[in-house]
């Protein structure tokens, strides 16, 4: 089968790789119909996460066909059209019970703060991920989702990771009636998360990034204002002063490791790996806060420390709320508002590439080519 | 599961333990639907175990290897010896992270003679998605590949007079 193959920073590939077996017998393997690159596969496409181990294929946002069930699985079937949310859940230790199904503890035995996720370094398990033509899937009686009919392939994968992390987002933000909330990052994720704030009673949704275009998507697609930090001298200051100086409610840092906007963050983070990534996103999302204020972060960072601003934190009696998004638990809600078109996630495609051409994919996206917001790649057999 | 009068008997010996308890005070809610597994330690029903027929490294913060795991690349070669030393610490030390990025690199390398020992020429060009840069970003490419020709040029020029004659 074809599959992405990593080689290492920036190089990726398509190549033969073996089919993939049945190991467990929760396993399913799925024919994958669509997949997408997420902006955190960036990082590790940049090298920035450790344990990515050359010759793994990414991909954790993934639908598709069950080809073949193992033993024990009973809550699908071969031919099943099935969403898969892109932690790997068991649905069963103290974790998955109490809805944190991103920290099971059954699916990673390589780290304990993260649970299992689909082609994410060894760090999150060491799977194989959904950027092929086939891949295996744990827990089958867990976590897919047959997809339901008459839903868009396109809004369905888009379920897999990016509409439950924009929507964790917000919701871990505890927007109030009436709050002003600022995302920094205007990324799919980003894009999300403003779009669900008005979903919990935002009185007023900003927008902060450094590319043009997605500016203008996101203030479209939103709907909110949305500003450019290269146009400004300091975002916190910009942030502070159109809040008439006391700072946001709810600031959510959709970037992560990846943040441009500061030069020392630059050279520590993503240049010589000394901590988990640029932290430029999070430290302007405490800092633009107000005292008492929520930060809600779902930015990925690497697992290597952090120069934060915790002395911050403190003086300002913030409160930090973060986390992967527990997918499985937040898909009967979205499925309805897609349903009742509350959320139209698909417009957010602007790509659709061969998975053949994965490589310029990558680069399209990690390098914001094209006006690019979200690909989606697919696979030979699902191309008519 | 205890209940709060079932632990308020264990601390009677705490004099005020729990007056001021307030279950609803939770700031992980919702994302964390409280159901106190959590203070029951390791005890859930643990799924079948996949079978361990590979090198899987462990963290050592766990006790045992999870039910499932991946096995998409087994640790092999020196990357491999660096990842096991990498795995004699904790995930809060950085003698377990501070490794592992360095076998990664280790490992590109021996990805490269890899490629070269199954007859492979990696094609560099299209492994960075170069094709989209001709297409999207021809004047940063073609900026890209001009500085490299200078450097390159200066580096063989400054080479091939540093082995000219008379220098030996």
């Amino acid at each position: 089968m074809l599959a992405m193959n990593y080689r290492g920073p920036r190089r990726v590939r398509i190549d033969s790789k073996p089919y993939p077996e049945i190991k467990h017998p929760e396993d399913a393997i799925v024919r994958v119909t669509r997949s997408c690159i997420c902006g955190s596969d960036l990082h590790l496409y940049n090298g920035n996460v450790p344990d990515t181990r050359v010759g793994s294929t990414f991909g954790h946002e993934f639908i598709g066909i069950v080809e073949e069930v193992g033993p024990e699985v009973h809550k699908l079937k071969i031919g099943d059209q099935v969403l898969v949310p892109f932690n790997i859940a068991c649905g069963k230790c103290s974790f998955c019970q109490q809805g944190l199904y991103g920290n099971c503890h059954e699916s990673n035995t390589e780290a304990t703060a993260v649970g299992g996720i689909f082609g994410y370094s060894h760090t999150a398990g060491g799977f194989d991920g959904g950027q092929a033509e086939f891949v295996r899937v744990p827990y089958a009686n867990f976590g897919p989702t047959v997809i339901p009919p008459g839903m868009d392939p396109d809004d369905a994968v888009l379920l897999t990771d990016v509409v439950p992390t924009g929507y964790q987002a917000a919701e871990m933000g505890g927007i109030q009636p009436g709050d002003t909330v600022v995302v920094f990052g205007a990324g799919p994720v980003g894009i999300m998360a403003a779009r669900c704030s008005w979903l919990f009673g935002a009185g007023r949704v900003i927008v902060i990034d450094q590319v043009d275009y997605r500016l203008e998507f996101v203030r479209n697609y939103a709907p909110c204002e949305a500003y450019n930090f290269n146009e400004m001298d300091d975002p916190v200051v910009f942030v502070k002063k159109i809040t008439d100086w006391m700072g946001a409610d709810v600031c959510i840092d959709a970037v992560g490791a990846e943040a441009a906007g500061s030069p020392l963050q630059t050279i520590t983070g993503r240049k010589l790996l000394l901590q988990a990534g640029s932290a430029t996103a999070l430290h302007w999302a405490i800092n633009s806060v107000k005292k008492g204020g929520i930060v809600s972060v779902v930015g990925v960072y690497g697992p290597t420390d952090n120069l934060v601003p915790i002395g911050n934190v403190v003086n300002k009696g913030l409160t930090i709320r973060a986390n992967q998004a527990s997918v499985k638990r937040l898909l009967p809600r979205l499925i309805d508002h897609i349903q009742n078109g509350i959320l139209a996630p698909k417009a957010l495609i602007t790509h659709r590439v061969p998975l053949e051409d994965v490589a310029d994919a990558y680069n399209i996206f990690a390098n914001k080519l094209d006006n690019c917001i979200k690909p989606v790649l697919i696979p030979p057999s699902a191309r008519s | 599961m205890e209940t709060i009068e079932t632990l308020a008997q264990k601390y009677t010996h705490i004099r005020g333990w729990g007056i001021d308890a307030d279950p609803k005070n939770d700031p992980t809610y919702p994302i964390k639907n409280r159901t106190d597994a959590e203070q029951r330690g390791y005890s859930w029903q643990r799924p079948t175990q996949q079978p361990i027929d590979t090198e899987v490294l462990r963290s050592i913060e766990r006790p045992n290897v999870s039910a499932v795991f991946g096995t998409s690349v087994p640790p092999t070669g020196l990357s491999g010896q660096i990842r096991r030393f990498a795995f004699r610490f904790s995930e809060s030390e950085y003698g377990h992270w501070l490794p592992l990025l360095l076998a990664d690199r280790v490992n590109v390398v021996e990805g490269l003679i890899d490629d070269v020992r199954q007859g492979i020429v990696p094609n560099i060009f299209a492994e960075k998605g170069m094709l989209a840069d001709w297409k999207y970003n021809r004047k940063n490419l073609l900026q890209h590949v001009l500085i490299g020709a200078v450097v390159t040029t200066t580096i063989l020029t400054i080479m091939s007079r540093t082995k000219g004659p008379g220098r030996a």
